[in-house]
């Protein structure tokens, strides 16, 4: 009867023990997905950005100013992706997202360019990709919080060892109204608020 | 608490809810088939020669006929569901965008594909002018993802953001496949009540013979056994009811949980209760969507003014929670949400409709 009950515990730990450690590593991997998604959506908007300055360069002459910022913006972040300096890319992809704000809110000012077909497509397609690399980095956050939570809860803790699970960085925005240039911590012990 | 965790701890208590539901419908349908099976075994023991099997039922043929006929209802739904319905309300799937209003649906749909951390699902637009959208696809891999052309005209890009994210909830729940096996259920049920009165009012010969063989074991029959098999009966009696309105109330959980799983997708749980008071407020009647497909869309088509549902009954056997009701918590969300760091909308100013 003892041998039985014993035999019937350590089953019980030992599926305990797989659930756990699989659980680790399924989380692991969505949160490494999550992380490409944002890269993939940098790209879509280092990819989209001359398209959409050549549709617009005649309609907005006069706002050479934003349209350069935009585009020496876009020149340092592809320079910063290809150094995989992370804290550096996040930095300049910061300062992109603030040049293609900008550029948004000129759109918004003058309601005859805004009436442009080819300027109507270009806000959206800025708002379109702007949305993106917003989720995406909401998906990495939330995933990346879970896959924390999970390695610090009892009894799940015991087995990030053994899944070779280590806390990932959140990438963490201030927020400052519509759509602030994000200010990044990749700072290794930011904790899920 | 955060806002978030506040956010999850909602959708966890939903999920709770649904799953006990669920369990109790299952339990429903196997105490109507297998329960049958547990009275005609008592009672063909009870007069059956003690220490022999002989004339005793023990293949429990009654719960299995009931699995197989829903089982292949749920087949039917599983295979050919989808995308009959799609077809029956004159959908056109959108592939390359043409114009703008259709680049935007498409982008707004890829928006949510990647805050939902899924693939995007086909998007298909609905030539009818009442505003509604509806997810159908049993994998959430080959999803469908449908709006009206009255949803587009009606709400602004953050508005139908957070519709495409409700229904992107549904599509990450897999509530379409959980919705057709209900479906199924509730069809079996149905298909036999009516079918089992047909042959009692007719004096059928499949119940007669067995009632004759049953009426002269009567006399050995226990009391435990009479009162299982009035109870049995009476389950069957009102059983088209009862699994009807469980199938609602599940569908209604499930669309609580696909609110907050918009609310989850866009953080701007406000601006799905301003869809909702924009979809509910519309007059107008929907011309392609089919009666039976209601359950699916995000706001009953057929009942969506806002004061005519708020009868008892009504309630009852509602495919869609009421949308003040909704609204109101979303509203909630959304204040918890102001005022917080994260979030990226303004205070909600909405008027009691």
């Amino acid at each position: 009867m003892f041998g039985f009950l014993l035999l019937a515990l350590i089953v019980v730990v030992v599926l305990f023990a797989i659930s756990s450690y699989n659980r680790l590593v399924s989380l692991k991997n969505q949160v490494a997905n999550a992380w490409k998604q944002i890269d993939v959506q940098l790209k879509r908007r280092h990819d989209l950005i001359p398209n959409l300055i050549n549709t617009v360069k005649g309609a907005m002459n006069f706002e050479k100013d934003t349209l350069e910022a935009v585009v020496s913006a876009r020149n340092q972040a592809i320079t910063a992706s290809t150094s995989g300096n992370v804290a550096a890319t996040a930095a300049a992809e910061g300062q992109l997202t603030g040049a293609l704000s900008r550029l948004l809110a000129v759109v918004e000012a003058y309601p005859d360019l805004k009436a442009t077909g080819n300027v109507a497509q270009l806000q959206e397609e800025l708002t379109g990709t702007e949305n993106k690399i917003g989720f995406a980095r909401q998906l990495y956050n939330d995933t990346a919080t879970q896959y924390n939570t999970a390695q610090q809860s009892f009894p799940t803790m015991l087995f990030a060892g053994m899944a070779g699970a280590s806390p990932a960085t959140l990438w963490e925005i201030t927020d400052e109204g519509e759509r602030a240039v994000p200010n990044v911590d990749l700072s290794m012990n930011t904790a899920p608020k | 608490m955060s806002p978030a965790g506040n956010l999850f701890a909602q959708q966890e208590a939903n999920r709770k809810a649904s799953r006990r539901l669920v369990a109790g419908f299952v339990l429903f349908i196997a105490w109507l088939g297998f329960g049958g099976d547990i009275i005609w075994y008592l009672a063909s023991r009870n007069s059956a020669a003690p220490g022999t099997l002989s004339g005793v039922h023990i293949f429990p043929g009654l719960g299995l006929l009931l699995l197989a006929i829903a089982g292949a209802m749920a087949w039917w739904g599983y295979h050919f569901g989808a995308t009959s319905l799609i077809k029956a309300t004159g959908a056109r799937e959108i592939e390359t965008p043409d114009t703008d209003e259709e680049r935007q649906l498409v982008n707004v749909v890829e928006e949510m594909a990647i805050a939902s951390g899924t693939r995007k699902p086909h998007v298909w637009l609905v030539p009818d002018a009442a505003p509604n959208a509806f997810a159908t696809g049993i994998h959430s891999e080959d999803a469908h993802l449908a709006v009206t052309q009255g949803l587009i005209d009606t709400l602004n890009r953050e508005e139908l953001q957070a519709v495409v994210g409700h229904e992107m909830g549904h599509i990450v729940n897999l509530d379409v496949r959980l919705m057709t096996l209900l479906t199924a259920l509730v069809g079996v049920v149905a298909v036999i009540h009516n079918n089992a009165f047909r042959v009692m009012r007719f004096g059928g010969s499949g119940r007669s013979s067995r009632s004759r063989s049953s009426s002269k074991s009567g006399g050995g029959m226990g009391v435990v056994v009479i009162v299982l098999l009035v109870v049995w009966i009476i389950s069957w009696l009102i059983a088209p009811l009862v699994t009807r309105y469980m199938a609602m109330k599940v569908g209604r959980s499930r669309e609580f949980l696909a609110d907050t799983m918009s609310a989850q997708f866009t953080r701007n749980p406000g601006a799905l209760a301003h869809a909702l008071e924009k979809i509910g407020g519309s007059t107008v009647k929907p011309t392609m969507i089919p009666k039976s497909s209601a359950q699916l869309c995000i706001a009953d088509p057929y009942h969506s003014a806002w004061g005519d549902r708020e009868g008892k009954f009504a309630d009852l056997m509602a495919t869609h929670p009421p949308l003040r009701e909704r609204v109101r918590r979303l509203q909630e969300m959304a204040y918890q949400n102001a005022g917080t760091s994260d979030s990226l909308q303004s205070p909600l100013s909405m008027s009691e409709a």
